[in-house]
């Protein structure tokens, strides 16, 4: 079968507002970057595929405001309105289908311009719930309350995820939110919505990122130390009321499928970084125990053994919706070829990324990277 | 059941605020149209393509623009439209008065086209090809309705 590499990335600064730049100025920066570090001009990227989101954007067919800056004219492009590691998933069945040698994926996206509550609002079901003025954050607030009770779990324990990523995120230069708190910090920051306090939700986030895949022979014929793509998953779920929030299934099933591709029986052992689309640090622990990684994410994390999951500091510390899940895929192909910087897992050979869309992550997507 | 009985409806009023970062390119080109009524484009510099409004990149010959030129303020009508049915303007959220005159317009220097009003009525007067003239409004706020319309030039 064709494998498909990915030959470069970039990503922006994640910032509460680039008041500054255009969304085209935005996404031509990550572009430009991508192509100067791989070598690869414009001319021979074949296809693109976009991700990004009307509502945001506050313009529909959102991917056409950017198809000179991402280099799509005469070209075949097509946007994913959808989390940003799906975009991802539709550029690797680009070229796997044999149409495509280097397929360009890039997501942007800027809270700043709109209404986040607002946007965030619109998913949900205009019969019943709309009228209750039910957003992202209230429907992560009943699934954290859910989460805690059926797994025993206290403030303490869950805080203890948000301590990890904002020290770890002190070594991410793109972080937006980066600091030593402590368990009582964590839980002395304003209460959003009960359990979540501020430092346990994401921020709010502008950024865009880029990366550029390529079939196994043209990867081999532009780099010696190229970084496959071995799995891939996705699953989605029913809708947030019609299932049992504590569970993770969709997450299960979709890992289930990436593991499966990517040959990997022991996912414990055989993952060596975990990048997660945690935008609420109950989320960590959900997906942690999820993947497969460690049956108690609480003691793995309280005895600091949990530092090979989002190095980066993850989504707690910078998320722009849809760019979020594409930079989980770049972060772990960062630690893969070694440029991760002061974040670096030394020895990391086999990475996962996590994706996660819709309310309460009714969408999932897991992939599997691997250096040879 | 009657017909109103099956068609109840929920009502969802929407009201989005936005605040669009109009960027490096956006904000010089609407400064110099601010500031001196004047219309710039950006060239490439490989096919030399001058873009109106200016932007980053040819998305031709994927270059950087980094070439700032006058353009206008005289132009040639490539299109052209009387617009007579009523509707609410999404800017001010009243009914736009109709008719009036709406044209794809090549500004002189120019290699991409403005759209703007047109200070004509009457489809017997307008023809692609005819020149114009942009008129700028006395009171200038950074924006595109800085300028008021364009004019038809007599020939």
């Amino acid at each position: 079968m064709r494998r498909v590499a990915i030959l470069g990335a970039a990503q922006t600064r994640f910032e509460a507002c680039k008041a500054s730049l255009a969304y085209n100025e935005l996404v031509y920066g990550v572009v430009r970057e991508v192509l100067d570090r791989t070598g690869v001009p414009m001319r021979e990227i074949e296809s693109m595929v976009t991700a990004s989101q009307d509502a945001y954007d506050g313009k529909t067919i959102s991917g056409m405001a950017i198809n000179e800056v991402v280099g799509a004219y005469l070209k075949s492009e097509a946007k994913v309105a959808a989390d940003g590691l799906q975009a991802l998933l539709y550029g690797v069945a680009r070229i796997l289908s044999g149409e495509f040698d280097l397929t360009l994926v890039v997501a942007h996206c800027k809270e700043s311009e709109g209404d986040p509550a607002a946007i965030t609002g619109l998913m949900f079901d205009p019969f019943v719930q709309r009228p209750l003025h039910l957003d992202e954050l209230t429907a992560a607030a009943l699934q954290a309350r859910r989460y805690c009770r059926k797994k025993g779990l206290t403030p303490e324990d869950v805080a203890l995820v948000s301590v990890k990523a904002h020290r770890q995120a002190l070594k991410n230069p793109y972080a937006q939110r980066a600091g030593t708190f402590s368990v009582s910090d964590v839980l002395a920051s304003p209460l959003l919505a009960d359990p979540i306090h501020e430092l346990e939700a994401a921020p709010r986030s502008d950024g865009a990122c880029a990366l550029l895949l390529a079939s196994e022979a043209r990867a081999r014929a532009l780099t010696d130390r190229p970084v496959f793509i071995v799995g891939v998953g996705n699953c989605t779920d029913a809708y947030w009321t019609e299932r049992d929030l504590a569970e993770a299934g969709a997450l299960q099933e979709a890992a289930r499928r990436a593991y499966a591709m990517a040959g990997i029986r022991e996912p414990a052992r055989e993952i060596h970084v975990a990048e997660i689309s945690a935008r609420y640090a109950h989320e960590e622990l959900m997906a942690i125990e999820a993947l497969g990684l460690h049956p108690n994410p609480v003691e793995l994390i309280a005895e600091g053994r949990a530092e090979f999951i989002n190095p980066s500091g993850g989504p707690l510390c910078g998320n722009p919706p849809t760019v979020s899940g594409l930079v989980r895929a770049i972060e772990a192909y960062a630690q893969l070829s070694g440029e991760a910087g002061a974040r670096q897992i030394e020895g990391a050979r086999t990475a996962l990324a996590h994706g996660a869309g819709g309310i309460c992550g009714q969408n999932q997507t897991v992939v599997i990277l691997r250096r040879e | 059941m009657s017909r109103e009985e099956t068609t109840l409806r929920v009502p969802f009023l929407l009201d989005m605020e936005y605040r669009y970062a109009v960027g490096q390119y956006g904000r010089r080109f609407f400064t110099e149209l601010r500031d001196h009524a004047r219309l710039m484009g950006a060239r490439c510099p490989e096919c030399e393509r001058v873009y109106v409004p200016p932007r980053p990149v040819c998305g031709i010959c994927y270059r950087e623009l980094h070439e700032w030129v006058e353009v206008g303020p005289e132009g040639t009508i490539v299109g052209w439209t009387v617009v007579r049915l009523p509707f609410i303007d999404p800017m001010t959220g009243e009914q736009r008065p109709v008719p009036y005159g709406f044209a794809i317009i090549r500004l002189d220097g120019a290699s991409t086209s403005l759209y703007h009003f047109l200070d004509e009525t009457d489809e017997r007067k307008i023809r692609v090809g005819q020149r114009v003239r942009a008129v700028f409004r006395e009171k200038r706020e950074g924006s595109l309705r800085d300028i008021l319309h364009f004019r038809l030039l007599e020939e």
